[in-house]
């Protein structure tokens, strides 16, 4: 039997290097023995990616996109449909989750360098993963039909008419008719559901090809491959499969306890994941009085409410996003890891943080003052500029040549 | 080693408790405005029951739950399909039904100006608590019926024989640049219906848990099924936790 196994295994691998595939990026992965909590978020991220998938596979199976039908659909899923209520909670709260740990696994590559050389590619990757998953959830707000997905629409799609002289046009084109309607609708839900997942997908193939290819930055940013033992095996690096495997699973049960906490006992979460105007079915003929976006569009959202000209605040809410392609080279420290660096990084990180959560917070209100969200924006913008500068001048710790214990 | 696994389980309780706290503290801080706290409980299916009942005599008639079947509540409520039958689907209509609205819509927007609207998930855009205050904010002008928490509703008081009638009681407050406006302070019981008011109040609150009930029918289930699944992924955590200490035992020296 065993023989038989033996065997075929070869004749497979004689035509497709399956177990070199395996070898490659699982058991003979190296990854650095000493990352800490912050290392969760990646495979975290992945989990979710999942799970939004797998759950929105069977809810496109009841889903009926169109203006008509679009609304009831989903109450039908919640209702009618076995267990439809778990996958809808599932995706709707996986939506948020996703950008919850997204993040948080961000927030962990600003913290250790880890887009400084050779890793610059793994972080556009990264950010680029960012941006589609973006208009992929702004796409899925919509597909239920409510109040807010229909007006939340209608607000961000003409944010595209700020655009000089094709500007009009250029929104018409988008929404497809006069107003958002059924073409709309209908076009979301072809990208929602095919374009972007498989773009969404295909990134994410391309960012860990591209770390698996330099290896993983670590907490002290130490180069892992710089010493190695007799067989060419980094001496801080221990295979991925079975130690980071093991320890994937046990963080992956932590974070589904804490998900499924949520989508069992509060999956509108307070009006943040749900809101309770979307469980009206959209009217264009009745305006809500405030058309706020989801959480975590909101520090953006800031950033153009900031500036009292239309297409000045458009452009700046698309750098604020764009800007984070310039980190790697923004960052002129010799160290990677902050742990190494002075306390003009440390308050750096910490007031950016501030001014994010900040930021997210007046972007959900309706009349945040003017002042708050200029020094914010303000705030923002200067941490990214003012890199290369602190960076450059302030004094760091000798990196030393092993990682520190695991 | 036992230190850098006991600092990794203190930053993970840290860091559920974090989660808790967000979830319970600012998310819930919802803007109340003037409501009354409705107080529902969608576990009591007694409470659910006499609301079904209530829904069905003073509600159905003009406003629809469309969304939902008279049948769910056999499986949810307690009842036999003979107790929905009898009780609760309106002539017309049978068990297997959506709850329809005994009057046709073009009917009903000719009487009352506008169609009435569809219930099934006015308890999750409004909130019960607005549902609670609104149907015990009615009182009666010389105009004819207002409400307290929605201007010159389109429908009537339907439930005053049950309240009495209420009448508004007026204070002039000034504003800070010296205008004075009249508002109405309270609102006072002038003549007393069938039901006390604590009698009237626990009415509406059962008929707020039926409408609670049917914006989220799962609601029983998922909370119940929720208790078992959390069990079940602690016990998960649990034992992968022991797997990965004993894994990287080698590791951690």
């Amino acid at each position: 039997m065993n023989n038989l196994i033996t065997s075929v295994g070869n004749w497979v691998d004689e035509r497709v290097p399956v177990s070199d595939f395996w070898k490659k990026h699982i058991s003979e992965y190296y990854a650095p023995k000493n990352f800490n909590l912050w290392y969760f978020f990646g495979s975290l991220s992945m989990l979710v990616l999942v799970n939004q998938l797998l759950t929105g596979i069977f809810l496109t199976m009841h889903y009926k996109p169109g203006a008509e039908t679009a609304f009831a659909s989903v109450e039908y899923i919640m209702r009618d449909v076995e267990w439809g209520w778990l996958i809808r909670y599932m995706h709707s709260t996986g939506a948020s989750l996703f950008f919850v740990v997204v993040y948080l696994h961000m927030f962990r590559a600003l913290m250790y360098g880890s887009y400084q050389k050779p890793r610059e590619i793994v972080w556009i990757l990264g950010v680029t993963i960012y941006l589609v998953l973006m208009a992929e959830s702004f796409m899925g707000y919509v597909l239920p039909w409510g109040q807010m997905s229909y007006w939340g629409a209608q607000v961000i799609i003409s944010l595209f008419g700020a655009v000089p002289y094709i500007g009009e046009a250029l929104v018409e084109w988008i929404r497809g008719d006069y107003f958002v309607a059924d073409a709309t609708l209908n076009r979301f839900f072809a990208l929602h559901v095919v374009a972007l997942p498989l773009v969404l997908v295909g990134l994410v193939v391309l960012h860990l090809a591209a770390l698996h290819e330099v290896g993983s930055n670590n907490p002290d940013g130490v180069d892992i491959k710089k010493k190695k033992d007799n067989e060419g095996r980094p001496l801080d690096g221990i295979p991925f499969h079975p130690y980071y495997t093991i320890k994937d699973i046990f963080g992956a049960g932590f974070f589904l306890f804490i998900a499924a906490f949520i989508v069992f006992f509060a999956p509108e979460f307070g009006g943040k994941f749900l809101k309770p105007d979307n469980f009206v079915q959209a009217n264009p003929l009745v305006t809500p009085d405030h058309i706020p976006p989801v959480w975590y569009f909101t520090p953006f959202y800031a950033i153009l409410q900031a500036v009292p000209d239309k297409l000045m605040g458009v452009i700046l809410m698309g750098v604020s996003v764009l800007i984070l392609y310039l980190v790697p080279w923004l960052d002129r420290s010799p160290v990677k890891s902050i742990r190494f660096r002075s306390w003009p990084s440390k308050i750096a990180l910490a007031v950016f943080v501030v001014a994010f959560i900040r930021l997210g917070m007046l972007g959900l209100s309706q009349d945040s003052s003017t002042f708050e969200l200029r020094l914010w924006t303000f705030v923002y913008f200067a941490f990214f500029i003012l890199m290369p500068i602190w960076t450059r001048l302030e004094p760091t710790k000798a990196v030393p040549e092993r990682v520190s214990s695991a | 080693m036992r230190q850098a696994t006991i600092t990794l389980l203190s930053k993970a309780v840290g860091w559920c408790a974090f989660a808790l706290a967000l979830s319970t503290t600012s998310a819930w801080a919802a803007p109340a405005g003037d409501l009354d706290a409705a107080g529902t409980n969608v576990f009591d299916t007694a409470s659910v029951q006499r609301g079904a009942a209530l829904f069905s005599n003073y509600c159905l008639a003009c406003h629809s739950a469309k969304y939902m079947r008279f049948k769910r509540m056999e499986e949810d409520l307690d009842l036999t399909e003979e107790e929905i039958e009898e009780f609760l689907v309106p002539a017309g209509l049978e068990v297997g039904d959506y709850m329809l609205a005994s009057m046709p819509y073009e009917q009903s927007a000719d009487w009352f100006g506008k169609a009435p609207p569809d219930l099934s998930l006015t308890a999750r855009s409004r909130g019960p608590d607005w549902i609670y205050t609104f149907l015990r904010s009615y009182y009666l002008t010389d105009d004819g019926w207002n409400n307290k928490v929605l201007e010159n509703p389109a429908m009537p008081h339907v439930l005053w024989e049950l309240q009495g009638i209420q009448r508004p009681v007026m204070e002039t407050m000034e504003a800070e640049d010296g205008s004075t406006e009249v508002k109405i302070a309270s609102l006072e019981l002038d003549v007393g219906g069938q039901m006390e008011p604590a009698e009237y109040d626990k009415t509406v609150r059962d008929i707020v848990a039926f409408m609670e009930y049917i914006a989220e029918p799962a609601k029983l289930k998922r909370e119940r099924l929720g208790v078992w699944v959390l069990m079940f992924l602690a016990l998960f955590t649990f034992l992968a936790y022991l797997l990965y200490h004993e894994y990287w035992k080698d590791i951690k020296k």
